[in-house]
């Protein structure tokens, strides 16, 4: 009496066939996305390395010349994309996690530059960052401190997941003596542990009320 | 928790997506058919009766019996019972007016519910197709022609008509319209696969002998459109579509009442579904059986859980923000938003999102299409699947409550 039961079978072909179509897609962004990481990495990467070399060479730089050549900012706008891709692809997803070794190695790189810059007249402000997997203070504090790099563009603000598994990382937290508390905060090569509100931040760092303040004016 | 939430996300999408799919190909596949079926006038004229159950319908009834009474058929072989069901309003002063026509017949009873109205109807009817028309809808003039050609297929019993919400006005009745509209074309599939689940109270026409050998309407949960349908698929007693025969009705206008409506509807649908559980999984019921039953009450668990994961994504975020706010108070300012590409969601479930939203606004539009002959698009279809799902949480969470907990469920 009924003859359209094949009509089942195509459906599930057709709906099959909009699965697979959608995986395909998911992934080929995905792949696209990490693609444009690894190429930014490498970009900031070659950055880095002519900035070093250039030291190497002249033993010393021009102070303007040698800022020109940091590249925080970039640096920033990769972190936010990282972190936005651990959301989506999972913090353990292996790929990500190369891009995140690489992204701490290339932010301890660019701090070590920057240390190099210490008599410039518009020395930019450090603060090295260290947070750890399900740590809710560190969530926290985190708002506070994309608040204040919003607030003051001569913030640098280095961040680093005390978990990742990279040696060069274990050496620079352990310079800095820091131990299971988290988050730790570096400023002026002092170890603060906890949360901190912003007004206890601009406590900390007195110097960012006498600079450029307000986020309307964008110096860089 | 991630991971069980996409799964259950994306058996959803699957679930969902192939059901309409399903549909489509049934429909496309049948739509020479449907175009045929379309451009048939009837050769005969049965003789037909139609119940207007009224109960304190005072300001809607006088425009329905009009309706019936501009119908383009034969006057001698149409008849019209108005069945006051012990109204205490001035219904009954208003219907007397009618008894001017002798096509008019008038009963009045005590009150008993619309199923006791419809069967004292119905024992005084002795035309060959019976229907029945809510006092909160009526029939355009054309509508009875076009489900009478349908009766010319002997093993036809019954007919359903196209409803539609009349001039639909506010938000809810927005809503309402176009879920109408998606109603007309799952019913046209529906008919196509003989899986019809409801004969709804505003006209559908029987054949008289339905009655007389499956007995009359029930109770049945206060949907006893729900439950003759199911009885005449028990006894694989086949209904058509008849998807140009457009009926209006008003709907509700407020949230409230939209809100019991469904509840009654739903619950009655779930009732009744238990009540003759034993179609579940038999061939001899076919795609109802085997397919359109249990879809629908897995479609209903489903949803449940998709509906609860979002909730509680939905709670993870205030959390958050919560969070934020706890550390850098409650700041309203906008970045400097730069459009970068990299942060648009583009994972495999936003294309599936596209899909099923783009599917479900082409069977509205398809509803429309073949009803009206309308394919323009309305931004109410755009918001619709959204804020219907939303609505759907209260009325299946309030009406599967009812019915876990056997609840009974009044009318008003």
């Amino acid at each position: 009496m009924i003859n359209n039961w094949k009509n089942y079978v195509y459906a599930f072909v057709i709906t099959v066939g909009i699965f697979v179509t959608a995986f395909y897609l998911g992934n080929y962004f995905g792949d696209r996305k990490i693609d444009e990481l690894r190429a930014t990495e490498s970009r900031i990467a070659l950055d880095i390395l002519s900035a070093e070399t250039q030291f190497a060479l002249l033993g010393e730089l021009s102070c303007p010349e040698a800022q020109n050549s940091v590249l925080s900012r970039e640096l920033d706008s990769l972190g936010e994309k990282l972190d936005y891709s651990e959301e989506k692809f999972g913090a353990d997803n292996p790929e990500v996690l190369e891009l995140k070794k690489q992204y701490s190695l290339l932010e301890i790189k660019d701090y070590m530059l920057i240390k190099k810059l210490k008599d410039c007249p518009k020395q930019p402000i450090t603060i090295l960052y260290f947070y750890a997997d399900d740590c809710p203070d560190c969530e926290k504090i985190g708002h506070v401190l994309t608040y204040l790099r919003e607030q003051y563009p001569e913030l640098r603000i280095y961040s680093f997941n005390y978990n990742l598994d990279l040696s060069a990382l274990k050496t620079l937290a352990s310079i800095h003596n820091v131990r299971e508390k988290f988050p730790v905060l570096v400023i002026k090569n002092k170890l603060h542990t906890g949360f901190k509100t912003i007004d206890e931040m601009r406590a900390l760092l007195p110097e960012l009320n006498t600079a450029t303040s307000t986020s309307a004016t964008p110096n860089d | 928790m991630d991971q069980l939430s996409n799964l259950t996300l994306y058996v959803t999408f699957f679930f969902a997506l192939y059901f309409e799919v399903f549909m489509l190909i049934n429909f496309f596949e049948k739509r020479i058919s449907i175009q045929t079926e379309e451009a048939r006038t009837p050769e005969v004229f049965p003789s037909v009766t139609i119940i207007v159950p009224v109960f304190n319908e005072e300001r809607t009834v006088t425009k329905t019996v009009f309706s019936l009474l501009k119908l383009d058929y034969p006057k001698d072989r149409l008849k019209i019972i108005i069945v006051d069901d012990g109204s205490t309003d001035s219904t009954p002063a208003i219907i007397r007016r009618f008894r001017v026509h002798r096509r008019v017949e008038i009963i009045r009873k005590p009150n008993g519910g619309k199923y006791t109205a419809l069967n004292a109807g119905l024992a005084i009817t002795n035309t060959d197709l019976v229907g029945c028309l809510d006092a909160d809808s009526f029939a355009p003039p054309d509508t009875l022609k076009k489900i009478i050609p349908y009766f010319e297929n002997e093993k036809t019993m019954a007919v359903t008509p196209a409803i539609k919400i009349h001039r639909p006005d506010g938000f809810i009745r927005h809503v309402q319209s176009n879920e109408y509209n998606l109603g007309i074309f799952m019913k046209k599939c529906f008919s196509i696969i003989g899986a019809i689940t409801v004969t709804p109270g505003p006209f559908s026409i029987f054949r008289k002998e339905v009655f007389d050998s499956l007995g009359l309407f029930h109770e049945a949960h206060n949907t006893e459109d729900l439950e003759i349908a199911m009885r005449m698929q028990k006894n694989r007693y086949k209904i058509a579509n008849a998807h140009t025969a457009v009926v209006y009705t008003t709907g509700p206008a407020t949230l409230p009442k939209l809100y019991r409506q469904r509840v009654r509807w739903i619950y009655g649908f779930l009732a009744n579904t238990i009540d003759y559980r034993s179609i579940f999984f038999k061939r001899k019921y076919g795609h109802l059986g085997l397919f359109t039953l249990p879809a629908a009450i897995a479609s209903i668990i489903l949803f449940f859980i998709s509906a609860g994961m979002i909730l509680w994504n939905i709670f993870v975020m205030v959390e958050k923000k919560i969070t934020e706010i706890q550390s850098v108070g409650l700041r309203f300012h906008w970045p400097d938003f730069q459009f970068d590409w990299f942060f648009l969601n583009t994972d495999s479930k936003t294309f599936l999102s596209v899909v099923l939203f783009a599917a479900t606004v082409s069977l509205i539009m398809y509803g429309r299409k073949i009803s009206e002959k309308k394919t323009r698009l309305s931004v109410h279809t755009l918001y619709f699947p959204f804020v219907y799902t939303l609505f759907s949480i209260l009325w299946l969470s309030r009406a599967t409550y009812a019915v876990t907990f056997s609840k009974k469920i009044g009318w008003r």
